[in-house]
């Protein structure tokens, strides 16, 4: 443990706390609080008393919603033996990989990533292999990911849509990583947190749900972004049963369950939230379109994010490393960002902006980002 | 179209240029969206939301809430004499209600006595109508989407999401 570093993203964190002049575009979470009709659900539970456990692999009628969710996108779980609800997805990678994990396996990780992956692989005494995706538009590749394929590989982990890219696999690039998992036999993790918040059409596919992928696929899921639940800490997921009798011990050790507020929560969400998903949506993709018009504008060459609330505009011909660039941005222009280099190998040269904040907020932050980009000093108090 | 509307519900102050970039559209289409919105009539015209409660407060406003059973008209049914209500400045929204009355008027005043000569004097005199039951407002919650609540606030924390 001593040699985990801490999150990279903290440090900018705690830069912030307390201070209302600073436009944070550093979080990624979203800006608004968790639907009505969820929040009041679980209260409407804690007036009857429902406070118990439940089940540890929690509530019935959730796990069915989450298997009806789940066949939304061609996935077939059995409630019963399948599903397992977590205390969001961050428990469920950790305990899925002690689970899977023995020492000196190989975990295939593509880079740039969300900041507990890398963490949380070796600590289980495997060695993390990066997959830079840099080179391929931060998209992991077939190819690139079977070039790193090893007789001790146990599994691969991506995010589609990504944190924090918020680049999506397309369809017929998940189905030759597919072929590659199966021709090796390995495990493929998948995240799909942010699979309802893609824009302009995109569709979210399930690497899951491919011929043959069952056997080999972890699904990983959960509510926070979507119904923007981050503070009920609540997520699931979904992989064959003989896997998951063994996940579901150090769930169980760990955590006995998820909390049954959260849990009822969540079943309103699925039952009734989907118009407010959809809202919320929406209402990410016009901030997404105004944010990448202005770092174009700006000259910082950015690829289109097709989902997830982030943009990672590519800010090397400031000449600065990310990490200088932020550190600048946060001290004279009072903007935080997160810079690349915290989320894994081929992000250095890039930033995450979280664009789910208030518009007016937004646009005054790419005000002032353009100010230091174009090297003029920050006119504000 | 839908799309531009709910944006400028939201915030009519957001330029065409914002919305077209929002959007993906041009900006010449956006303007000529919006152009044809006010024309047919969809877009009456761009106001500022203001907080009544406070506004109230200070004018010592009253409000009330006027349920008006009535006599339909041959020919008219309710809409010539809603039309008599609604042209009052005093009258702030007029609803024609299915239930236990007819019509519900919400009207303003600057006191209480003004109101009650209001309702006596014009609205209870009127040709048609029966009867009419006054509810004063003691507070306002929220009116037309908007909460007159202060204080909405950010409060995430940094935090490694």
């Amino acid at each position: 443990m001593l040699k985990t570093p801490p999150s990279p993203i903290r440090k900018f964190f705690d830069l912030i706390i307390g201070r209302d002049d600073i436009i944070s575009l550093g979080v990624g979470e979203p800006d608004f609080p968790t639907p009505w009709v969820m929040r009041e659900e679980a209260y409407y539970h804690l007036e009857q008393g429902h406070t118990s456990y439940t089940s540890n692999w929690g509530l019935t009628e959730l796990r069915e919603g989450i298997a009806r969710y789940l066949a939304k996108f061609d996935l077939d779980y059995d409630p019963k033996k399948e599903i397992l609800v977590t205390i969001g997805v961050s428990e469920a990678i950790d305990a899925v990989l002690r689970a899977i994990l023995n020492p000196g396996d190989e975990v295939i990780v593509c880079e740039p990533c969300y900041v507990s992956y890398q963490p949380l692989v070796e600590l289980c005494d495997t060695k993390l292999v990066r997959l830079d995706t840099m080179p391929t538009g931060f998209i992991p590749t077939a190819a690139a990911i079977e070039r790193l394929i090893t007789p001790k590989t146990k599994a691969i982990m991506f995010c589609s849509p990504s944190n924090p890219t918020g680049r999506m696999i397309p369809a017929d690039e998940l189905a030759k990583i597919a072929e590659v998992v199966k021709k090796h036999q390995i495990w493929v993790l998948s995240d799909e947190v942010y699979c309802e918040l893609v824009y302009d059409g995109h569709k979210h596919v399930s690497i899951g749900s491919f011929p043959g992928m069952k056997d080999y696929s972890i699904i990983l899921n959960g509510f926070s972004k979507a119904f923007a639940m981050t503070g009920w800490r609540i997520g699931y997921f979904a992989c064959p049963a003989d896997l998951m009798s063994e996940v579901h011990k150090l769930h169980q050790y760990s955590t006995i369950c998820a909390p049954i507020m959260s849990q009822y929560a969540a079943l309103e969400g699925l039952r009734s939230g989907a118009d407010e998903v959809e809202r919320m949506r929406l209402s990410y993709q016009q901030r997404r379109n105004l944010m990448i018009h202005a770092f174009k504008e700006m000259g910082l060459p950015v690829n289109e994010p097709e989902g997830a609330f982030y943009v990672f505009p590519d800010i090397r011909k400031t000449g600065l490393s990310s990490e200088a660039f932020a550190t600048k941005l946060i001290n004279e222009y009072k903007v935080a960002v997160v810079p690349g280099n915290a989320f894994g190998s081929g992000a250095e040269g890039f930033i995450r902006c979280c664009y789910a904040t208030e518009i007016g907020k937004l646009k005054e932050a790419l005000r002032r980002i353009k100010l230091m980009v174009e090297g003029k000093p920050y006119d504000g108090a | 179209m839908q799309e531009i509307l709910e944006l400028l519900q939201n915030d009519a102050r957001l330029t065409a240029e914002d919305i077209a970039t929002m959007t993906k559209k041009s900006v010449a289409e956006v303007q000529e969206a919006i152009a044809a919105m006010e024309r047919d009539g969809v877009i009456l015209k761009y106001t500022a939301i203001v907080n009544q409660e406070k506004v109230r407060a200070e004018k010592e406003t009253v409000r009330a809430v006027i349920e008006i059973q009535v006599t339909p008209e041959r020919e008219h049914g309710f809409d010539a004499l809603a039309e008599r209500i609604y042209r009052f400045p005093q009258v702030k929204s007029l609803h024609l209600m299915s239930g236990g009355y007819d019509l519900q008027v919400i009207i303003e005043g600057k006191t209480l006595k003004d109101v009650a000569f209001f309702v006596s004097e014009k609205l209870a005199t009127l040709n048609g109508v029966k009867s009419t039951k006054t509810h004063f407002v003691l507070k306002t919650y929220k009116e037309n989407d908007i909460v007159y609540v202060d204080g909405k606030k950010d409060r995430r924390e940094g935090v490694t999401a």
